[in-house]
């Protein structure tokens, strides 16, 4: 399967002269050919680099969203060893949106948790498209007090258009079990690193994404909504979702701007979905290294940091005169 | 001074659920009954008739719940800045859209929270407003959600917040979608001090709030009525194509589904409140928990807090 996105194209046509040129070269290995090829191999990556470094916010969605980008399962096999997938919120069901389980990275157990949307039709209708239902938020809730129980650190992947939002989602309580997850996770006495590595939309994407450490891959989005969502709420009318892209300032870079993140993990040139296993061992380290250091910490300065951490986070200014503080009476 | 910026009565109608009569007269939201204005407002805007309960001001909330003259408000200068620099295409942005909806509603915010008493019980209240913004969660209201629970933990009062929200507030983006975090943690340092927090849930209770602080309360009530849930009947509609039910996500859904403990009548509210308080109030030592200590000094003057958000 190949899939190119429409700015991808004057790149894709460069990779397409230089396939034809080494399938003649192979054929025929001549000084000609081989100094052609050398040359499309430069232009291709140059033109690939420009591009991708000036995606807008909309590409950048485009590419968050891309088919081929490695998803949770694709890091549960490729970065962990000893994965086992757990099923089951132990009340209704099994959601197959949010996918966990224990499982090793380099060696040591931690507890995987992440969404995944599939590839294929049948399997993406199966995984409601990467939008857990409640079942899947309290099978993740299972999962992080498991955690905590045996002492294994949280990792968590975001990987969702947001929390499904169907009448039956309603009638078992979205709203409840997105909460409680931000509850758990705000006090978990684990180390919890999290990481958007694709679409990380709205209370949907934050009830698996509260932790110690918050990571962005590259060209993936975090946003309060979908642009969609934001569109139809700001223009009441989803079709200015690249409007609302713009808007919402949802890319990694302005994020890390306004201190809303902790660190972005560069993809490979072309976005993750041009290198997939390249992407996943950066990961693998990126991941190891962040609880490594947050092993360190000791438990109750662990939990008290994550508190400040979240309690800093807000933009507001007080008109004079103050109010006596708050504490004093 | 609030009052002077309030639009002519009529125009307020649709949205508050009750249609202005000019003077002596209301009509009921609901069953349009023409309601003598007096009666009306002492019966906390509950219609004799039907039952409907109208939206509420937080001073309308105020009287409600707490005793006569207890409540102090704090921090009410809080405001709101534009810290994405939110400028929509082709649409209002985000600091005209503050404007506007200061002059229309003569508010600054869509929060209020300070201290009082209910039936002589201490307790910290925080009231959330339709009537700007359409209550939604930004960072202002996020802070002052923080701090009511900060001060049920340094006073040891019971907490008691009122949600009436549309959800969180899009042109703060993440901003917004943070205060989500940082108030559901706030709960848990109210619990791990072992002191109460009472949820009311009004109409309407959505999105962001519904998915955060307002669902985590040791006691759910819900207003009679109150449309209640995560994703709004339109957006659900929109995305699933399925037609809602009549009376889906209303406030006896969501008892019917486990999802609030009580329906009270605004009349009852304040004696079941009392009462639940308490129960509760056993457990007075605190606990070790390290984020029950963890209130930052505040009240001073100062712009917060992203860095680099300024």
């Amino acid at each position: 399967m190949s899939v190119v996105l429409d700015f991808e194209r004057p790149a894709a046509e460069i990779r397409t002269k230089l396939d034809a040129i080494e399938k003649q070269y192979a054929a025929n290995p001549t000084p000609e050919l081989d100094a052609q090829r050398i040359d499309l191999r430069r232009d291709f990556a140059n033109r690939t680099q420009a591009i991708y470094r000036a995606l807008s916010p909309w590409q950048t969605v485009q590419v968050a969203r891309h088919p081929l980008r490695p998803q949770t399962m694709d890091y549960a096999i490729g970065m962990c060893t000893d994965f086992v997938e757990f099923h089951g919120d132990r009340v209704f069901g099994d959601d197959r949106a949010i996918v966990g389980g224990p499982a090793r990275i380099d060696g040591r157990p931690v507890m995987l948790v992440g969404q995944h949307r599939g590839r294929e039709t049948r399997e993406r209708v199966e995984r409601n498209f990467g939008s857990p239902h409640p079942e899947g938020y309290r099978k993740a809730h299972r999962l992080f007090e498991l955690a905590e129980k045996f002492g294994m650190p949280v990792v968590t992947l975001m990987d969702t258009p947001g929390a499904s939002p169907g009448l039956g989602d309603e009638e078992r309580g979205q709203g409840w079990a997105l909460a409680a997850n931000l509850a758990t996770l705000a006090t978990l006495r684990v180390p919890v690193v999290c990481v958007v590595i694709g679409e990380g939309n709205s209370g949907g994407a934050l009830a698996i994404g509260v932790g110690d450490r918050f990571l962005m891959l590259e060209h993936s989005i975090f946003s309060v909504a979908s642009p969609e969502a934001a569109a139809s709420i700001v223009w009441k009318d989803a079709k200015f979702a690249p409007q609302a892209a713009d808007a919402l300032k949802l890319t990694a870079p302005d994020l890390l701007r306004l201190n809303l993140i902790d660190r972005i993990i560069s993809e490979p040139v072309g976005g993750a979905h041009a290198d997939p296993s390249a992407m996943i061992a950066t990961l693998r380290s990126t991941v190891a290294g962040e609880i490594s250091r947050l092993e360190t910490i000791p438990t109750e300065r662990l939990v008290s940091d994550r508190y400040e951490k979240y309690r800093r986070l807000g933009s507001w200014f007080e008109m004079a005169p103050p109010a006596k503080p708050a504490g004093s009476v | 001074m609030r009052n002077l910026f309030r639009r002519a009565l009529p125009k307020v109608a649709g949205d508050a659920g009750q249609e202005a009569v000019p003077d002596l007269w209301v009509r009921c939201g609901r069953c349009r009954e023409m309601l003598y204005a007096r009666e009306w407002a002492e019966a906390s805007k509950v219609c004799p008739k039907c039952g409907f309960h109208a939206r509420l001001t937080i001073s309308d909330r105020v009287a409600l719940l707490l005793d006569a003259n207890s409540w102090q408000e704090l921090d009410p200068d809080l405001r709101p800045t534009d810290p994405l620099g939110f400028a929509p295409a082709g649409r209002p942005s985000y600091a005209e859209k503050l404007a506007t909806e200061s002059l229309d509603s003569g508010q600054s915010e869509a929060a209020a929270y300070g201290r009082g008493t209910l039936d002589g019980l201490p307790v910290s209240l925080a009231i959330l407003d339709m009537g700007y913004f359409a209550g939604t969660l930004g960072s202002v209201v996020g802070e002052k959600i923080a701090r009511a629970f900060e001060l049920g933990i340094a006073e040891r009062r019971a907490v008691i917040v009122v949600s009436a929200s549309g959800g969180a507030r899009q042109q703060e983006g993440v901003v917004a979608l943070i205060q989500m975090a940082k108030t559901a943690a706030a709960v848990q340092a109210l619990g791990a001090a072992r002191l109460p927090f009472i949820s009311i849930l009004t109409d309407p209770t959505l999105g962001g709030v519904t998915a955060s602080f307002a669902t985590l309360g040791d006691c759910i009530i819900a207003e009679p009525g109150a449309v209640i849930g995560f994703a709004g009947p339109r957006i659900i509609e929109q995305t699933t194509g399925e037609k809602l039910p009549p009376g889906a996500q209303t406030a006896e859904f969501q008892l019917r589904h486990g999802m609030v403990d009580q329906v009270v009548a605004r009349r009852d509210q304040k004696a079941i409140i009392a009462r639940l308080i308490r129960l509760f109030s056993h457990a007075t030592q605190p606990a070790q928990d390290p984020t029950a200590s963890a209130s930052t000094p505040h009240g001073e003057p100062r712009v917060v807090a992203t860095a680099g958000v300024q």
